[in-house]
C-alpha cells in the first residue's frame, strides 16, 4: 500500500520513487521514529541503570567518589552477612506467606464477587479502593492501628477479654513480622480478586448449567470446570503479585523501617539503608543484583504460563 | 491473544453480567451465610483503616489519646483543626502540587511514547516488531527497587538531584511498558480498512494515527492515563531518593519524612495528610471504575 501512496503525487508519468520518498515510507524507518520516544526512555532510565547497576556491584562505589573495580568483594562480604542472609529469609517469608494468603483469600472473594447480588457493580468498585490508595498512605494508617498505646486493635481484644496488655505490634520481632504481612496481605487481596474475576467472567455459565444437570458438587464444579480454565491467568496474577511482594520497599518503609532488630529488613530496604543512607552504593548495587536471580525465576513462570494460555486459547479457537 | 481477550472482557466488566444464572436455586438463609455474610466481613476488613483514617483525621486530640472516656470507634465534636493546620501551616499544598505536577507530566510523556510506539509494533509491523513487543513486556517486570542506586547516579550525572523534573523523567519507565501493552490491544481491535482507505486517500502514517487511530482508542487512552495516572502518585522508592529538600518532596515521602517528630499528638495531622493525599486518586476513580479496572485486567491478561 505504501507504494500506491508514492506514485500517487508523481502526476501523469508513473515514475520510480526517489530514494528519499522510499526512504520516507519505508516502514522499518517509519516504525524507528515512532519507536524513538520510548525507546530512549527506556534504554537510558531502565536498560542502561539495570547495566550500571550490576556493573556497581562489582565496584566500591560510594556517595561523593566513583569506586574502582573490586571483583566480586562485595559478594564475599555479604555472603559473610548475617544480616543480609536474615533479609533474604525475611524477603521469602514476607513473599510466600503474603502471596499464598493473598492467592487464597483473592480468588475466594473473586468467587462470592461473580455471583449474582444486587449493587453488583458498586461492591466490586469499592473492593478495589485499597489498591487506589498510595501504599505509603495506607501503610500510614496501619501504623496508627498497629501503635503501642493506642491501637485500637488491642483496645477492642482488651475490651472483649481475649488479651490483658496492649500488644506491641510493631516493637515485637513475630508481631512485626506478621503485622507488615498483615498489611500487604490488605492492600494486595483487591488486585488479585479483581483481575480473577475478569478471568471468572470469561467462562461460560452454561458449562455450569451441564456440570449441575449431571450431578456434580460445588466443589466439583470449581475443581474441573473453574480451576483448569483459569489456571492461566492465576500463572501470571500470582506471578506479577510475587514480584511486587519481593520487591517490596514502600510499606516497610513507612511502617517499621527494617526493624525492629532487622526483623521485618527485606532486600530492597536493606539495599536502601546500605546503598543510600550509608552511603554505600557498590554494597547497595550488589544486594539489589542478588535480587535479580529471583526476579528471573518468577519471570520464568510467568512465561510458561503465557505460553499456556497461547495454546490453551489456540486451542479453543 | 490481546484483542480477544480485550473483546470478550470489555462487555462484561461494563456489569451487563446481569443473567441471574443459577442463583434462583439457593434459598436465602444459605445465601446470607455463604455469600453475604463473608463479603461483608471481608468489606469491612478492607475499609476499616479508611474508617480510621478519616475518623481519626477529624478527632479532637484529647479524644484521640482517652480511649477509656470517650468511645474510640466514634467521634464526638469533630474539628477541622487537624486538616487546617496541615492545609495552612505546613508546605503540604506545595506537596500536592509536586505531586500532581510530577504525575501530570510523567503520563502525559508516556502516553505520548506509547502510543506511537504501540501504533508502530501492531501496525507498522517493522522487522523485530515481535521481539520489541516481547523486550518492553520484560521492561515492565523490572521492579524500581533494583534500578533505584544506579538511577541515583545517572541523575545525579544528569544535574538533576532533588528536582521533581527527575520524577518526571524517570517514571515513564515504570509507564510505557504498560500503557504501551494496554494499547496495543486496543490497536489490534481497529479495522485494518480504515487505515487502508486513508492510505489510498492519501494520508500519512501520522495523520492515519492522529485522525483514524487515535479518536478510535479514547477508551484505552484514558484507561491507561488513570492507572498510570494512580502509579505515579503511589510510587515512592524513586521519590524518597531523589527528592531531598523539604519543599521539593510529594506527598508520600513527605509524610513519611516530614511528620513524625515524636509527638503523640502526630496522628491528628498525619491522617488528615494520608486522607487528603488519598481523596483526589479515590475521586479520579470513582469517576472512571471501568476505566481503571480494564486497564487493571487487561494489562495482566495480555
Amino acid at each position: 500500500m505504501s507504494t500506491i501512496q508514492t506514485s500517487l503525487p508523481r502526476g501523469a508519468a508513473i515514475s520510480e520513487p526517489s530514494a528519499w520518498v522510499r526512504i520516507k515510507t519505508n516502514r522499518n524507518v517509519i516504525a524507528l521514529w515512532f519507536m524513538l520516544p520510548a525507546a530512549a526512555f527506556l534504554i537510558l532510565f531502565l536498560a542502561y541503570p539495570l547495566g550500571l547497576g550490576v556493573w556497581m556491584s562489582f565496584t566500591d562505589e560510594k556517595i561523593g567518589r566513583t569506586g574502582v573495580f573490586v571483583g566480586v568483594e562485595n559478594y564475599e562480604w555479604l555472603w559473610d552477612d548475617t544480616i543480609f542472609w536474615l533479609s533474604v529469609f525475611n524477603t521469602l517469608l514476607y513473599t510466600i506467606v503474603a502471596s499464598a494468603i493473598k492467592f487464597a483469600i483473592g480468588l475466594y472473594l473473586a468467587l462470592l464477587l461473580n455471583r449474582h447480588m444486587p449493587f453488583k457493580a458498586m461492591i466490586r468498585a469499592i473492593v478495589l479502593i485499597p489498591f487506589i490508595v498510595p501504599t505509603v498512605l495506607s501503610a500510614i494508617a496501619f501504623w496508627w492501628i498497629y501503635d503501642s498505646q493506642f491501637s485500637i486493635i488491642s483496645w477492642s481484644l482488651i475490651k472483649l477479654g481475649i488479651i490483658t496488655q496492649n500488644i506491641n505490634f510493631l516493637g515485637d520481632t513475630s508481631w512485626a513480622r506478621a503485622s507488615v504481612i498483615i498489611a500487604n496481605i490488605w492492600r494486595g487481596v483487591p488486585f488479585v480478586a479483581i483481575t480473577l474475576l475478569a478471568g471468572l467472567q470469561t467462562v461460560s455459565p452454561s458449562l455450569y448449567e451441564a456440570a449441575t444437570l449431571d450431578g456434580a458438587t460445588s466443589w466439583q464444579r470449581f475443581r474441573y470446570i473453574t480451576y483448569p480454565l483459569l489456571t492461566p491467568i492465576i500463572a501470571v496474577v500470582m506471578t506479577f503479585s510475587v514480584l511486587f511482594t519481593f520487591t517490596d520497599f514502600q510499606l516497610i518503609w513507612a511502617l517499621t523501617r527494617g526493624g525492629p532488630v532487622n526483623a521485618t529488613h527485606l532486600m530492597a530496604t536493606l539495599s536502601y539503608q546500605r546503598g543510600i543512607i550509608s552511603g554505600r552504593l557498590g554494597e547497595g548495587a550488589a544486594i539489589a543484583t542478588a535480587m535479580i536471580p529471583f526476579l528471573a525465576a518468577a519471570i520464568a513462570i510467568s512465561w510458561f504460563g503465557m505460553q499456556r494460555r497461547k495454546w490453551q486459547q489456540g486451542s479453543d479457537q | 491473544m490481546t484483542d480477544t481477550t480485550l473483546q470478550a472482557k470489555a462487555p462484561t466488566t461494563a456489569g451487563s453480567d446481569e443473567s441471574e444464572g443459577m442463583s434462583y436455586l439457593e434459598s436465602l438463609p444459605r445465601r446470607l451465610i455463604t455469600l453475604y455474610l463473608p463479603l461483608f466481613i471481608i468489606l469491612v476488613v478492607l475499609l476499616f483503616p479508611f474508617y480510621w483514617m478519616g475518623l481519626t483525621s477529624i478527632k479532637p486530640d484529647e479524644q484521640l489519646i482517652d480511649m477509656e472516656k470517650y468511645n474510640p470507634f466514634w467521634v464526638v465534636h469533630p474539628t477541622f483543626k487537624h486538616i487546617s493546620k496541615l492545609l495552612f501551616e505546613t508546605q503540604y499544598p506545595r506537596w500536592l502540587w509536586n505531586t500532581m505536577y510530577v504525575a501530570v507530566g510523567a503520563t502525559t510523556l508516556s502516553i505520548f511514547a506509547s502510543v506511537l510506539a504501540a501504533y508502530a509494533i501492531v501496525r507498522l509491523r517493522f522487522k523485530g516488531a515481535d521481539t520489541v513487543g516481547v523486550l518492553i513486556f520484560f521492561a515492565y517486570l523490572v521492579p524500581p527497587s533494583i534500578l533505584f542506586i544506579p538511577l541515583a547516579s545517572v541523575i545525579q550525572a544528569y544535574g538533576l538531584f532533588d528536582s521533581p523534573l527527575s520524577l518526571i523523567l524517570v517514571y515513564p519507565t515504570l509507564l510505557i511498558p504498560f500503557s504501551t501493552w494496554l494499547l496495543m490491544g486496543y490497536f489490534k481491535t481497529i479495522p485494518f480498512e480504515l487505515e487502508e482507505c486513508a492510505l489510498i486517500d492519501g494520508a500519512s502514517r501520522w495523520q492515519i494515527l492522529v485522525k483514524i487511530v487515535v479518536p478510535l482508542a479514547v477508551p484505552g487512552l484514558i484507561s491507561a492515563f488513570i492507572f498510570s495516572f494512580t502509579l505515579c502518585w503511589n510510587e515512592f522508592i524513586y521519590a524518597l531518593t531523589f527528592l531531598q529538600s523539604t519543599p521539593n518532596k510529594t506527598v508520600p515521602v513527605a509524610i513519611v519524612n516530614e511528620f513524625v517528630d515524636g509527638d503523640i499528638y502526630k496522628w491528628g495531622s498525619l491522617m488528615a495528610g494520608a486522607l487528603v493525599g488519598s481523596l483526589p486518586l479515590v475521586i479520579l476513580y470513582a469517576f472512571f471504575v471501568e476505566h481503571y479496572v480494564s486497564a487493571m485486567t487487561g494489562a495482566v491478561k495480555e
